[in-house]
């Protein structure tokens, strides 16, 4: 049976709720409310929008909706005056969804209340054609696109982990990236710190850097400190980022960002790496465990070499700075299961991955009931703790 | 006889090995058949005390065995132990 666009029309008000302006304004401060899916085209989009609407077009509806929401998941959908989204409304009906409502008037009747719309910075003609296999990804979008433009990135290290991250995170179009080094490049670090070249050998590392970033994406914004962090400076030097990516080389430097995390609330994504095996995990302050939950204590040097003394494979660093880069890329978007509360552990020999489970710790003298992060002397207590563990190892 | 992964700053002790297939049915069993197959292990995971370090750590499969009933947790035969140090490498 063909029916006119004013049957459908109708046929679809029977059947799809409709919700007004003033309930919906109520229902998106609630953080438990209905999500909001605007199915008008690109251009209109693009004019003005309704703050916290996720923008899926009508001709992509029905492809890309499950990449959005579930079908359990409460759902209005908006367009331009309230008739597109009656029909949006009823193809989510037949494909299972459950709770969907159309916003009546549309976004004219939102504007014409004086609510707050949102206009968005758009993507450059050149960004739209660099960063377009991430517009097509669902979870991304011209949206995800648009925040990791406006996200910073601290990277603590600019060398095997730091270099492989750094390169992705320029890649991907992290509008500021910060690297913490001051160290300058050495010809034994260009076997694995692939963001340095031969020629810059003798120059500072975050300068090195620097250099490769803006030759890869001039979007980014480069901050060097070049300075090692410590008590004094942790809290001023990750003031404003959004995620740390730690890829310190020594026990101090990993306790110290720990606690400075979570005095901060920052998400720390963290990797170490010896030899042939790498470990990675992603702190989330105090609504995960953190490094100390997980190690309360340094071992002693003896028991910790470096990669300096005890080597390192070179692609290593890359599996593990690139799964650093992943998971930073992941939470500053908001999207998939970052390894917050596991630890993921790569054996390159084996070629293994393995998954570890990791708790708070209600003990946990940083993070845990009654534990406090404290900015202390690093360098000593690791010292310190290390030399009592090994006088007792040796006793 | 479970198998037990060895850390890449221990394999110096088990004579490079990756993975040790011991028998014992309970962790301190497992540890002292590691022990009794390569001595020097024992050195790098107990302090004086006879206890393990606090800077390592020992999953039975995905579980840290702290949060199990420690170093006599049951081991089956199908059980993976996985020792894990602390490492602080990044450059």
């Amino acid at each position: 049976m063909s029916q006119t666009y004013q049957e459908l029309l109708a046929k679809a008000r029977e059947h799809v709720p409709e919700i007004e302006v003033d309930e919906l304004s109520r229902l998106l401060d609630d953080a438990d409310g209905p999500l909001l899916v605007d199915v008008r085209e690109q251009a209109e989009w693009d004019e003005g929008h309704i703050p916290g609407a996720v923008h899926v077009p009508r001709g992509f509806l029905e492809s890309r909706i499950a990449g959005v929401a579930g079908r359990d998941r409460e759902i209005v959908i908006s367009c331009q005056s309230g008739t597109r989204s009656l029909l949006a409304a009823r193809t989510l009906q037949d494909m299972g969804y459950e709770s969907v409502r159309s916003l009546h008037g549309g976004f004219t009747r939102w504007k014409q209340g004086g609510r707050q719309v949102r206009v968005p910075t758009r993507l450059s003609d050149p960004q739209r054609s660099r960063y377009s296999r991430h517009i097509l990804l669902p979870e991304v979008g011209e949206a995800g696109q648009l925040k990791l433009l406006e996200s910073k990135v601290l990277l603590i290290g600019a060398g095997g982990l730091g270099s492989p991250a750094a390169l992705y995170l320029a890649a991907a179009g992290v509008g500021t990236i910060g690297l913490v080094d001051d160290d300058v490049v050495d010809a034994s670090n260009l076997q694995r710190q692939v963001i340095h070249t031969t020629e810059r050998v003798g120059t500072p590392k975050g300068e090195s850097a620097k250099a490769t970033i803006q030759a890869l994406n001039p979007d980014v914004d480069v901050r060097v400190h070049e300075l090692r962090v410590n008590r004094h400076n942790v809290l001023d030097v990750i003031d404003g980022y959004d995620v740390i990516v730690d890829g310190a080389d020594n026990f101090p430097t990993r306790y110290l960002m720990n606690d400075a995390a979570l005095i901060t609330r920052t998400p720390l994504v963290h990797a170490s790496i010896l030899r042939f095996e790498g470990h990675a995990s992603v702190f989330m302050p105090y609504e995960g465990p953190c490094y100390r939950c997980l190690f309360p204590e340094p071992p002693p040097p003896d028991l910790a070499p470096s990669c300096g003394e005890a080597g390192v494979l070179g692609v290593l660093c890359g599996v593990m700075g690139n799964i650093q880069a992943t998971e930073a890329v992941k939470l500053l978007l908001g999207i998939g299961d970052t390894l917050a509360g596991r630890l993921l552990v790569y054996d390159a020999l084996g070629m293994t991955f393995t998954e570890l489970r990791l708790r708070r710790d209600p003990a946990c003298p940083a993070c845990g009931e009654g534990g406090k992060p404290e900015l202390r002397d690093y360098d000593a207590w690791c010292a310190g703790v290390g030399r009592h563990a090994a006088v007792a190892a040796q006793a | 006889m479970s198998v037990v992964r060895i850390p890449t700053v221990l394999r110096a002790a088990t004579g490079g090995q990756r993975e040790v297939t011991v028998g014992g049915e309970t962790v301190a069993e497992v540890l002292e058949s590691l022990y009794a197959e390569h001595p020097a292990v024992r050195q790098q995971l107990e302090g004086s005390d006879g206890g393990l370090h606090r800077f390592v750590n020992i999953y039975l499969n995905d579980e840290d065995v702290r949060l199990l009933e420690w170093l006599e947790t049951p081991v089956g035969p199908e059980d993976t132990l996985t020792i894990l140090p602390a490492m602080a490498g990044g450059r």
